[in-house]
């Protein structure tokens, strides 16, 4: 919130110098509090070396009206200009030739921090404009740091959220009312059927690993999801799973995971405790385990879902050295080429969060997978109008969807 | 029982997913605050689950033990050496160069985590080999491709005209478009994963769907 704004007190030190016009000092915007803002309109040849007519700005605080001041910041007129802050004054083309400087956390001699989160004064601000011709000073003027409840800059962020929401809950209840709904063949997911029933088949468990993040991200939650799926016919074929687990949080999901899809199953007596068990929460001694276990235990399958760093090639090349049908899943982009390499099938990126939808062909689930669709829709709407615009020298679609 | 493991979770997980994406907006101290509280709550999460963590390792390795299952040594290995480095982190010269965790961490970890870092320069051999062979046309474009690349990438590409320029298309526009693709659908994937978890549609983390 804005305590003070005043405009333009002059008081010209040196009739041959110009003040600058519109010198404002306030609170600023959208923050927690702890930092000021002072703007001012540029001047004519503020861009000129000093001895050719340009000018330098100096910045003082101080406690009170009449001083004493302590400078803060000298720069030339080439600096500070607020096109260099679209987060705090937009896209304007007048925002070329004002300029603006944050006053943030500032330890002046001798009183100590009077700007910074948790502490706020009322600060005084004078700006002092030096040139050939002489010097003039505009202010000083008042302002207080205030926190602030809303982040204005990040609107169009909230705009988007709400947006695909509301997508999201529409095509759902669509999906109430018409359970049909068509998604595409993802062959991976096809394949764990596949995979499950040959595991069956040759007497060999079934390997599932669920990434090396904790139940705090997005892939991590959807491939425990996954693992409820897979628990469940694993109890229908009465064959055997083991889940080795990086992090004790998703070991306890993992475990409550399990015993429900064996239930769900009918198969509750099945669910042994101990097919999922905690390693290690260090990266190379997780893989050397889970090596040694692919090595001695030769795994008819390996799934590999959830989010994977370098350890993705040591696991996925020692899987397919035992010889087992290996599925993998990830959104780490980075990774995606060593499973595509190794494996025999790869759900790519958003397939991962499409998995549990897809095989539990929930509709109300099947439904979500549709906003994903619509928010793609939209992407490829505003990459097309934006750039288009752009080229033609209408930025506004890019500045609309500028981040902060 | 059931209201205890179905109803409070997914009100948990609504108060607290709705509560962190306003608190995305509001820059007010008290919503850092939140935030900071938040996140101490989870550290003490983590710790308890680390403790269970820690009981599953031990029941694991010992019910191999005890049946002499296949590789029950490594068992052996496993328990003695979390005993050992339990024992050292109580060592009074912990804290000093020299003290017998540090020793470990150097002598005995570092390498061997290095070991298993290092095997990836020849997994990386065996599946460019695999992933390289023109089996089919998408094969051969993909061998081409990576072949422009590397060159591109080291001294030698220089004297070969067109390859550096050609590297660099490939890395900047192709290659960057179908980054971004993902990086779109995986975002949007997040969103409406977290959508249905926050608002109770995605159950079957806390083990069900009913």
């Amino acid at each position: 919130m804005i305590r003070a704004v005043a405009i333009v007190l002059l008081a010209t030190t040196a009739a041959a110098a110009q003040a600058p016009a519109d010198f404002k000092v306030y609170d600023k915007p959208g923050d927690a509090g702890g930092a000021i803002i002072a703007e001012w309109k540029g001047l004519p040849d503020e861009g000129k070396p000093m001895a050719e007519g340009g000018v330098e700005y100096v910045v003082s605080l101080g406690l009170s009206k009449d001083g004493p001041w302590t400078e803060i910041e000298r720069f030339p007129g080439t600096l500070h200009r607020k096109n260099e802050a679209p987060d705090l004054f937009g896209f304007s083309k007048s925002n070329d030739s004002e300029h603006f400087i944050e006053l943030e956390g500032l330890v002046p001699p001798p009183g100590g921090p009077w700007l910074g989160t948790g502490r706020s004064l009322p600060t005084w601000v004078k700006l002092e404009v030096k040139s050939p011709a002489g010097a003039a000073v505009a202010g000083p003027l008042m302002a207080e740091a205030a926190p602030d409840w809303w982040s204005w800059n990040k609107s169009n962020v909230l705009l988007f959220i709400l947006f695909f929401g509301g997508a999201t809950f529409w095509l759902i209840s669509k999906a109430r009312r018409d359970p049909n709904i068509f998604v595409r063949r993802i062959p991976g997911l096809d394949a764990m059927e596949e995979a499950i029933g040959r595991a069956t088949e040759m007497g060999r468990p079934i390997l599932y690993l669920n990434g090396l993040n904790g139940m705090d991200s997005i892939s991590t939650i959807a491939s425990v999801s996954i693992l409820g799926q897979v628990s469940k016919r694993v109890a229908a074929y009465d064959s055997q799973i083991m889940v080795p687990c990086y992090d004790a949080v998703v070991l306890s999901v993992c475990q409550e995971v399990m015993r429900e899809g064996y239930t769900a199953a009918g198969r509750p007596d099945k669910y042994r405790e101990q097919d999922a068990w905690f390693i290690t929460q260090e990266q190379f001694s997780y893989v050397a385990s889970v090596d040694g276990l692919m090595i001695r235990e030769k795994p008819a399958a390996c799934l590999y879902m959830g989010y994977y760093y370098a350890e993705s090639l040591l696991l996925a090349e020692t899987g397919g050295s035992t010889g087992a049908i290996q599925i993998a899943g990830t959104d780490s982009i980075t990774q995606l080429p060593f499973f595509i390499a190794c494996c025999d099938y790869t759900l790519i990126g958003e397939e991962l969060y499409a998995a549990s939808a897809y095989l539990s062909r929930e509709p109300l689930q099947l439904g979500s997978l549709r906003s994903q669709d619509a928010g793609k829709i939209f992407i490829i709407a505003t990459l097309l109008i934006g750039a288009l615009t752009a080229a033609a020298g209408f930025p506004f679609v890019k500045h609309l969807m500028a981040t902060f | 029982m059931g209201h205890l493991k179905r109803t409070v979770p997914l009100w948990i997980a609504f108060i607290f997913g709705v509560g962190l994406i306003i608190q995305y907006f509001v820059p007010h101290p008290i919503s850092q605050k939140a935030l900071g509280m938040t996140q101490k709550w989870l550290v003490i999460v983590v710790f308890v689950a680390l403790l269970l963590g820690l009981g599953s390792l031990l029941q694991s390795h010992l019910r191999k033990i005890k049946a002499q299952s296949a590789g029950w040594g490594y068992s052996v290995v496993t328990l003695s050496v979390l005993a050992l480095t339990v024992a050292a982190g109580f060592h009074p010269n912990n804290d000093k160069p020299g003290g017998p965790l540090l020793w470990a961490y150097t002598n005995a970890y570092s390498p061997m985590s290095s070991t298993m870092f290092s095997l990836l320069g020849f997994f990386i051999a065996s599946a460019a080999f695999r992933a390289f062979r023109a089996r089919s046309l998408e094969a051969t474009l993909l061998l081409c491709t990576a072949v422009i690349v590397m060159l591109g990438q080291v001294p030698l590409g220089a004297y070969i005209p067109g390859v550096s320029n050609l590297s660099a298309w490939i890395l900047g526009v192709p290659l960057t478009a179908a980054k971004r693709a993902l990086t779109f659908g995986v975002a949007l994937g997040s969103i409406a994963t977290a959508l249905r978890i926050i608002f109770g549609i995605e159950r079957s983390y806390l083990g069900g769907s009913e």
